[in-house]
């Protein structure tokens, strides 16, 4: 039995390279194939402020839309809260968040510092409705045409360039 | 021509790394003291031939050779002179031929210092330091050669990745490689015990030192990239348990947990096989931090240089050395005779539940950061893990943790009287108590963390001076002789009394920081001010500064308390025409027991600006206490009695280390 323990440690081992192995080559930025062009998850979640209108499937259709996930607890969201504000200010997109595993107090107090970019904000506070998006981590951005389907995901916080690069010409090309 | 001879350099460190290893490890199974003799002149002549390659390389990055390669897309003309000579190692095949020369310097310290070793220990911990080396070489040679030429060459480079272009960050990798290849040396001496076949006080004698060592420079590494990222991220925070760090952070802990085992081990001959699995984890957590940068695995903000091709070769390495290691360990340690059993209120019981969780905290840590990636291998889910999962899994060990490391050292070995322990400290625990009590006054009873954290730092602080007081009977004897007890303390307890204390003010700056950080974000224009935390901040403008190799927006704002102007700061936005990049350079103003940190973001067109204003109290104590707590480490590791041949006998149960 005592035997067994000390061939634990290269036998954990192995499960961890096997499992490094296996994740070669994947990139981790990229969107899980299974979702893009498909429509929308079903969700329909209610708004962290008060009054507001929150966020559902159906919200989604009619035009462009950029879905940003986003928490307070995650700095590289205050990061990006500019150009979020930028995007929504210029009105070529309709910019909507998912509030991800957040105190409800916690995301209007951060809200009311920094600005409130979202049309609509759906609150997931226990993180179901992430998992449906394949969300990998805070923050996450989807770009969703007017027929309510997902057409690109951007890991990580939105830097100018990727707005520059990537979100506005596809905009521009989805007609937003 | 410079580059030719590093290359060639470089070819023959390889050939002397096999010889290294050919002799050392089958030198003593051979029983030819010639055969393991080779591995010594093997070691001290890689060290040299990887000097040289290294040296050349730095030479073309200085020299701004673009026919090279790596220079060319890695420097440029204009970048100043500090960051032309740390770009040699802030790209993938400078960072591993650097890595490989850490290694041989490592492996030539051993065959220098390790003349009080046995012989046949010291050519099979030579032998497999040499087997390392041979895999890192071979990788470096062929998948990563730092030598290459391009041709045509280009008129210039293409520049550093500005995030790197900063003095923290040049020196970040060099300490952090230290600790990381430090650990080679440990993980050489376990797996040659392994092949003896035995563990002995005198083998946890020999590896202590190497174990420090290492450890202090993890240290130092770790808390050179934490305030890097705290001041040139942006974000105001220190740490963000992204994988990067977790992978950084991951050997520390083993590390930690490796240093106190080795004491039991020595001290009363227990705990052997667990050591020598520390001393194995310990690197291989290493090597899989150094996997996980360069494989482009995990998404995280600090992996710069990922490429999957080179992933499979490190894959191949690491599976090769860590799997190998743990085999050897399965068929072997289950061999070596069993310690004594020991009670449970005693030095070496506090040091094995110190252990239990250092190792879980380790467990934990490595779950969270592997855990996403296990789930999307599994079903194609995806999922994350956020600073919440490691805030609450790891404070509750850390806690318990920081209990005992007041009390610990207090303790005697064999068997300790815990009534009489808590008597000596009763001073001790009634400060932290009352600190506790007043922090949990202060916040009104809302949150009880903060009043635990600033407790417990007090609790650690105060336990060390009570023990050093009473080992030098500071007030109970002459001053003369508590002068000559101080002087005669072996320098091991120092070096634990300074570590300790280090830990201490690392936990009320994590504390103080996370508890209380004030954070004003909004938009300003010339003219506004804001109130933060009693200090007074007016934002004067924006104006265009050149920088050597880029555009600086630089914003003025104006620090005041009360009428008396306190600091003028001067946060900048860079944007680098060459790498066609932006960075944020925060502005800090430091009066040690706070931070007031502005960032500047970017203009709306109209005249405001984004700023982000911070006022981070005891933040500056972070870096400070892990830099003395590394300066304790360090200490420890000079000791004397770590380089004097252990003698035989059961140790006195009060001379302590």
């Amino acid at each position: 039995m005592k035997r067994v323990l000390y061939i634990v440690p290269v036998l954990a081992f192995a499960a961890a390279a096997a499992l490094l192995g296996s994740r070669l080559g994947h990139d981790p930025q990229a969107l899980p194939s299974a979702l893009i062009d498909r429509p929308v998850p079903n969700f329909a979640l209610p708004s962290p402020l008060e009054g507001a209108p929150g966020l559902a499937t159906g919200d989604l259709k009619g035009r462009v839309t950029l879905v940003n996930i986003f928490a307070s607890w995650c700095v590289p969201c205050g990061v990006e809260h500019p150009e979020l504000t930028k995007l929504a200010r210029e009105g070529r997109v309709a910019v909507v968040g998912i509030n991800y595993k957040d105190k409800t107090a916690d995301v209007r107090r951060w809200l009311g510092q920094l600005g409130n970019p979202f049309a609509r904000i759906g609150q997931d506070l226990d993180g179901r409705v992430a998992i449906e998006w394949g969300v990998y981590g805070v923050p996450e951005s989807f770009i969703v045409d007017a027929e309510g389907r997902i057409r690109f995901r951007h890991a990580g916080p939105l830097r100018p360039e990727d707005v520059t690069d990537r979100i506005l010409p596809l905009i521009a090309k989805l007609g937003g | 021509m410079i580059v030719e001879t590093g290359h060639y350099a470089l070819i023959l460190a390889l050939a002397l790394a096999v010889a290294q290893s050919v002799g050392g490890l089958f030198g003593p199974a051979r029983r030819s003291a010639r055969l393991g003799a080779l591995a010594d002149s093997a070691a001290l002549g890689q060290a040299v031939f990887a000097s040289l390659a290294f040296g050349a390389l730095v030479a073309a990055h200085v020299t701004s050779d673009f026919s090279v390669a790596n220079v060319a897309s890695n420097s440029h003309s204009s970048k100043p002179m500090l960051y032309k000579v740390a770009g040699a190692w802030g790209n993938h095949e400078g960072s591993m031929a650097f890595w490989v020369l850490i290694l041989a310097l490592f492996g030539a310290a051993v065959a220098a210092f390790g003349g009080n070793l046995p012989a046949s220990l010291r050519a099979r911990v030579l032998g497999v330091q040499g087997a390392i080396g041979t895999g890192f070489l071979a990788f470096v040679l062929f998948t990563s050669n730092p030598f290459a030429r391009v041709f045509p060459p280009p008129l210039d480079g293409k520049g550093l990745n500005p995030l790197l272009q900063d003095p923290g960050l040049a020196f970040h990798p060099p300490f952090l490689y230290l600790g990381y290849v430090g650990f080679s040396v440990t993980f050489a001496f376990a797996v040659a015990a392994l092949l003896e076949g035995r563990v002995d006080a005198a083998w946890a004698r020999w590896v202590r030192p190497w174990a420090l060592a290492a450890w202090s420079f993890l240290t130092i590494g770790i808390a050179l990239g934490s305030w890097w990222a705290y001041y040139e991220l942006g974000w105001g925070g220190f740490w963000f348990w992204d994988p990067v760090e977790n992978a950084s952070f991951l050997p520390w802990l083993i590390g930690t947990a490796l240093v106190h085992s080795a004491i039991v081990c020595e001290r009363r001959g227990a705990l052997k096989s667990w050591t020598v699995l520390l001393a194995i984890l310990a690197f291989s957590l290493s090597l899989i931090g150094t996997f996980l940068v360069r494989s482009g695995v995990l998404t995280s903000v600090h992996a710069f240089a990922s490429d999957p091709e080179r992933g499979v070769f490190i894959l191949a390495l690491i599976a090769a050395t860590v799997g190998g290691s743990l085999a050897l360990y399965a068929w072997r340690a289950p061999r070596m005779a069993p310690g004594g059993t020991f009670e449970p209120i005693s030095r070496e019981g506090a040091l094995v539940v110190n252990n239990l969780l250092l190792a879980t905290a380790a467990a934990t840590v490595f779950l969270g950061t592997l855990y996403p990636l296990f789930l999307e291998a599994l079903g194609g889910e995806k999922i994350s893990v956020g600073a919440p999962y490691f805030d609450a899994t790891f404070v509750p060990l850390a806690l318990p943790l920081f209990l005992l490391m007041g009390v610990g050292p207090s303790l005697a070995w064999k068997r300790a009287d815990a009534r009489a322990a808590f008597v000596r400290l009763r001073f001790a625990a009634a400060l932290a108590g009352a600190v506790a009590l007043v922090v949990l006054a202060i916040e009104g009873g809302a949150r009880i963390l903060p009043a635990l954290g600033i407790g417990l730092s007090v609790w650690i602080a105060a336990g060390v001076a009570v023990d050093l007081a009473e080992r030098i009977k500071l007030f109970s004897a002459p001053f003369a002789q508590t002068l000559g007890r101080a002087r005669h303390l072996p320098l091991g307890r120092w070096g634990m009394a300074t570590a300790h204390l280090g830990a201490a003010i690392v936990v009320a700056g994590v504390t103080a920081s996370s508890a209380w950080q004030t954070e004003k974000i909004q938009m300003m224009r010339a003219g506004d001010a804001v109130d933060l935390t009693g200090y007074r901040v007016v934002f004067e403008g924006v104006g265009e500064v050149p920088g050597p190799n880029y555009i600086a927006e630089r914003g003025t704002f104006r620090v005041s308390r009360g009428s008396r102007e306190i600091a003028m700061l001067l946060p900048e936005r860079r944007t680098y025409p060459v790498e066609r990049q932006q960075t944020t350079e925060a502005a800090i103003h430091t009066t040690w027991l706070a931070d007031i940190y502005i960032v500047i973001g970017e203009g709306d067109g109209t005249g405001a600006h984004a700023a982000r204003l911070y006022y981070n109290p005891l933040v500056p104590w972070i870096w400070l206490g892990a830099v003395i707590a590394a300066f304790g480490g360090a200490l420890a590791a000079a000791d004397r009695r770590a380089r004097t041949p252990a003698t035989a006998g059961a140790p006195d149960a009060r001379i302590v280390i």
